[in-house]
């Protein structure tokens, strides 16, 4: 008899822990899949839709009248964004713009990170804090500190002014140096932290055996720190680089008529001319675009997750 | 060894880089007392645009809503995402979960004006399909800002899970205490602090956010940051600078208790390793 019970007892246990398994999963898992990967696909068939004059202001794609279901594909918003040069150039636009914030984000993140992982326990909390500090107040407020600062009047004309530096003001708000310097301002704690945490990790005794085999330091830096801090460099990189290309506040507050980005394009799509289709057939081919970074970011990020610590 | 005392490259790179990040805020903070209404221009000290911000009706009714919707986003959010860091870090064998890990980590890069619109279609269609919702708002806002927010809680607590010691809960699901009490009282204490940071994220992000709120939003919901993209669209607002002190005196403060809660656990932890 005893033989049975247990076998019984432990059968429980485990319909028991698949059974909170299974509530665990799913309620995360349906929240997602609902709100975050449908929606997706509903941009998709947004996008070979047509603009209408209704509520909402597209044509249905399937339809069933009488019995007679229906699919009617529209590809013009695609030839559309081809054929109108102003998207290609929105798109060239936002990528190098995107690139070159990444690129001076790497540089001044790097040495940062790199100074923070090399500081005294007690002072790396505090530095961590400080860098991470401003990205917790608001993110509209910090880019619109640099409306008064660049701006024709602003402070830094001011100053360099009263220096004699420059005889009149300098045109520095309103230009694409001013988004490159927003995107720069906003985003870099995304660069310093994954690259500090890469960092902190970072086995010193390879290092130490390095310089004890006579290494010199900067060669220890190329060869042995840089290419372990790799991780850090991508997930960092794309941090910053993902959501610059379809950033829409930084553009709209200090770049000029002639920074074109992607982001602000589709909002002007959508809040000003309510074309819906067009303006999803652009977040779709941004998402292309985007695709070889996310996945990049995601490998980085999902073997970040799953490491065990 | 690294010399600790010298002074480095990195070490004057990282005091610029903390004076970029500081100076544009203090620009802010000290121009929110300036009497005049120019930048160029400091007319002396004042604190009439606090009292002006205090008398602003759509503000203030903008930062009540604002915090609602962020308290219960970030609420929503600590549920689902300690959830799916469970998932992430301890089912390892369980069908979907990759898929799941994808659908955590894209909005941590997902392009705003990307996730505003295809939430915005989301609900739109769901309107047409089953009434609801009728009004965009409130409980839209919500959902959206609970979604995107849950990512960065599983980021966190996952971060956390890792390094929890499981001996102790297959201890004691071994002496036969039910999964769900496994959790509340071995686990749940030891990850406490990481759903702490992770709420406050979660709760700090909802409360900044404007593309994502401002696709799923109706007109009857207006939330902090579109009255101060709105006003700060026209150029500088002495007003805009005494709400920007204020926010950055809350986040320091809380910033300030963290560092002093963190210090003394580190402490704590020290101490029990000697």
């Amino acid at each position: 008899m005893a033989k049975d019970l247990i076998p019984l007892a432990v059968k429980e246990r485990v319909r028991n822990v698949l059974f909170h398994r299974r509530i665990v999963f799913g309620i995360p898992f349906v929240w997602l899949l609902l709100f975050f990967l449908l929606p997706f696909a509903l941009v998709l068939k947004i996008s070979f839709s047509s603009a209408v004059m209704a509520i909402p202001p597209y044509e249905p794609v399937f339809t069933l009248v009488d019995n007679t279901f229906s699919v009617v594909v529209n590809f013009g918003n695609y030839l559309f964004l081809l054929s109108d040069s102003l998207y290609v150039a929105a798109y060239w636009g936002s990528l190098k713009i995107a690139f070159m914030a990444t690129l001076v984000c790497l540089l001044i993140g790097y040495p940062m990170a790199y100074a923070m992982a090399r500081a005294p326990r007690h002072v790396q909390l505090v530095l961590l804090l400080m860098v991470m500090l401003p990205s917790w107040t608001s993110f509209l407020i910090r880019v619109y500190a640099w409306m008064g600062i660049l701006g024709n009047q602003g402070l830094l004309n001011s100053l360099l002014l009263w220096l004699g530096l420059i005889d009149e003001p300098l045109r520095m708000l309103n230009t694409n140096f001013a988004v490159v310097l927003g995107v720069v301002y906003a985003y870099l704690p995304f660069m310093v932290l994954p690259i500090y945490t890469n960092l902190v990790k970072l086995d010193i005794r390879l290092l130490e055996a390095a310089s004890d085999l006579g290494c010199r330091s900067l060669t220890t830096f190329w060869r042995i720190t840089l290419p372990l801090s790799r991780g850090g460099i991508i997930a960092g990189a794309m941090l910053v680089f993902i959501p610059a290309v379809g950033e829409f506040v930084i553009p709209e507050l200090l770049g000029g008529p002639d920074t074109l980005m992607i982001g602000k394009v589709l909002w002007e799509e959508f809040f000003n001319n309510r074309d819906w289709p067009v303006a999803s057939a652009l977040a779709i081919v941004m998402l292309a675009l985007l695709l070889i970074p996310i996945i990049l970011f995601h490998r980085f990020q999902s073997r970040e997750m799953e490491k065990h610590g | 060894m690294v010399n600790a005392r010298k002074v480095s490259f990195s070490k004057v790179m990282l005091v610029l880089g903390l004076l970029f990040l500081y100076l544009p805020m203090f620009v802010l903070v000290v121009y929110s007392f300036n009497a005049s209404r120019l930048v160029s221009v400091w007319a002396g000290f004042s604190t009439q645009w606090y009292g002006a911000l205090f008398q602003d009706q759509q503000i203030l009714a903008a930062v009540w809503m604002s915090l609602r919707i962020a308290f219960y986003a970030a609420t929503m959010a600590v549920c689902l995402g300690t959830m799916a860091a469970f998932i992430i870090t301890r089912f390892r064998r369980m069908r979907g979960r990759t898929l799941l890990s994808s659908m955590v980590t894209a909005p941590l890069v997902m392009p705003e004006v990307i996730t505003g619109l295809s939430l915005l279609l989301l609900f739109v269609q769901m309107a047409e399909l089953t009434g609801w919702p009728g009004d965009r708002g409130l409980a839209t806002i919500w959902i959206a800002h609970t979604t995107f927010c849950s990512a960065y809680v599983a980021v966190v607590v996952a971060a956390r899970l890792r390094e929890v010691d499981r001996s102790v809960e297959e201890a004691a699901m071994d002496l036969g205490a039910p999964p769900l009490k496994t959790f509340l009282i071995i686990t749940l204490p030891v990850i406490a602090p990481a759903l702490v940071s992770g709420w406050l994220l979660a709760f700090t992000l909802s409360l900044d956010d404007l593309v994502i709120a401002s696709f799923v939003s109706g007109p009857g919901a207006t939330t902090l940051p579109m009255v101060v993209f709105s006003s700060v669209r026209l150029g500088v607002s002495p007003k805009i600078n005494a709400l920007a002190t204020l926010i950055i005196l809350a986040v320091s403060l809380i910033a300030f208790i963290a560092w002093f809660l963190m210090r003394r656990s580190d402490e704590k932890r020290l101490k029990g390793n000697a």
